[in-house]
């Protein structure tokens, strides 16, 4: 028990400023697209993967800067649901980051140079987490709205991907 | 006998002398500017002297059973079944009684003279004419919002609040995220910022001063770093300095402001701050409409200059560590008149 408290998770309480040189080109999805199938090759991984700090501050951003004014708290609303397995422009934390950054038609803004970029990986997190692709260590055992795992996770994308 | 009562009144002395470094303090509650500060000021008074004495009593006694004659050692021991005399009991028993009695009654005096005080602080929220201020506490810093019925002239500043001097303010306490507490002690005690509900604290000031405030509830790593100032004005200077407020910040007209101006709006900033007049309106952090006219930054972490506010832009983490301002990639060249733009919003 006492060793095993030893292993605290690390806060990147400190995070670089810094803009990624591939800012706003996070996936480079296949050539081929409109028309074939995404298979996005990442270019970069999401820092903040299973860390249950930048999970929560993840979502604290995410109602601070109105994601869930249209996505509500992942059930969608204005703009399609975030909980789903089929995702439009990928699901991805890389396919993620670049719908985020450059925003997608009718209408996700673009966000890039508005929201830091340390930031935006938060907010996937908690995107992700609400997927049940999170550690479950490092997730809420009960979260503060929608309730989701792995095994209740649907496509609510049908019909409703706009 | 004589060592223990130079101890004695060591202790007593120093205990007067740790009080009395308070007194004339910015943010000590027995160095009242208000009346109900004033009120509890002297309850906290009459409670210590009453209870010094009381202490000073108890232990003097204490002190004498142990220092009178006692029986020699040569002496045969008292059986087990030794009764004292009839005269002795009766005496004993007067002596617990009258003791028991006299508990009674202070304790009695305590309590009444604490519930008449309480009551009269209540008393100043019957007063018309009030000003209402919600306070709304977040991780870690104020916001201050002047109610009013003339939706114009509701006014949201941060970490800092003008009060008239002699005018009673209702302090409407709510809170974004954990609980936190409004306390500047030279004008009342504490009051608790609760989520989801709201908590009301009427405060007055009896003269003109600045007194700081503190959250005194643990609210998370920066708590400690969580201050708010409370300046208490003539009505005059308050009028003025409350429609000056009001006004929506001056346009720059040197090059390096508007720069600056520029540099502002197309950086993370607008995304949580607001300046009226311009097309920032984040409503998540402090309002900076006229954030030179305010003491400090970071909820009064330091004093609001030049320098301590490019150290804070540059990297608020190191300031303040866990805090939610975000860290902005901002070119070099673009500092300087950024600073430049926020220090000239009088």
């Amino acid at each position: 028990m006492l060793l095993a408290s030893c292993q605290r998770e690390k806060r990147d309480i400190r995070p670089a400023p810094t803009r990624l040189a591939i800012y706003g080109d996070a996936a480079r999805e296949s050539p081929l697209r409109p028309g074939g199938p995404i298979q996005p090759q990442p270019v970069a991984t999401n820092p903040y993967n299973g860390s249950s700090y930048d999970i929560s501050e993840g979502q604290r951003l995410y109602n601070w800067y109105n994601c869930s004014g249209c996505h509500s708290q992942g059930g969608g609303g204005i703009g399609p649901p975030l909980i789903k397995t089929e995702w439009i422009y990928g699901g991805e934390p890389e396919n993620l980051f670049d719908t985020i950054v450059k925003g997608r038609p009718n209408g996700m803004p673009s966000w890039g140079g508005r929201i830091p970029e340390y930031q935006i990986w938060q907010i996937i997190a908690y995107v992700r987490s609400l997927n049940g692709l999170q550690p479950r260590s490092a997730t809420a055992g009960r979260n503060d709205t929608i309730q989701t795992n792995p095994q209740t996770i649907v496509n609510r994308t049908q019909g409703a991907t706009k | 006998m004589s060592a223990a009562k130079t101890l004695v009144i060591t202790l007593c002395f120093s205990g007067l002398l740790t009080l009395s470094a308070c007194a004339g303090h910015q943010q000590s509650a027995i160095d009242p500017t208000g009346p109900q500060s004033g009120q509890i000021a002297t309850l906290f008074w009459f409670f210590t002297f009453l209870l010094t004495a009381i202490f000073i009593v108890v232990l003097a006694l204490a002190l004498w059973t142990l220092m009178r004659r006692h029986r020699g050692i040569e002496q045969e021991p008292l059986e087990i079944t030794h009764l004292p005399s009839p005269a002795t009991e009766t005496k004993l028993a007067r002596i617990v009684t009258v003791a028991t009695i006299a508990s009674v009654i202070i304790l009695f005096i305590l309590l009444v003279s604490s519930v008449v005080t309480g009551k009269s602080i209540a008393d100043l929220s019957t007063r018309k004419n009030a000003l209402v201020i919600e306070l709304t506490g977040n991780q870690w810093w104020w916001q201050v919002q002047y109610d009013n019925p003339d939706a114009s002239r509701i006014l949201i500043t941060a970490n800092e609040i003008h009060i008239p001097v002699g005018r009673p303010v209702e302090i409407l306490g709510r809170s974004n995220d954990v609980i936190h507490s409004f306390w500047v002690p030279n004008l009342h005690g504490k009051r608790d910022l609760i989520p989801s509900r709201v908590t009301n604290e009427w405060i007055e000031a009896d003269q003109p001063g600045a007194f700081r405030g503190q959250c005194a509830e643990f609210c998370g790593l920066q708590h400690a770093h969580m201050s708010l100032w409370v300046i208490a004005e003539p009505e005059a200077k308050f009028d003025s300095w409350f429609n000056a407020q009001l006004k929506p910040a001056l346009a720059p007209s040197d090059p390096a402001r508007q720069r600056g101006q520029q540099v502002f709006l197309n950086h993370e900033c607008i995304f949580c701050h607001s300046i009226r007049g311009t097309a920032a309106a984040g409503q998540v952090a402090p309002d900076l409409t006229h954030f030179a006219s305010r003491r400090g930054i970071a909820a009064n972490t330091l004093p609001n200059n030049l320098g301590n506010l490019g150290g804070w832009i540059v990297d608020p983490q190191s300031v303040k560590p866990g805090n939610h301002m975000a860290t902005v990639a901002l070119a070099s060249q673009d500092l300087q008149p950024l600073l430049e733009y926020l220090e000239g919003l009088q």
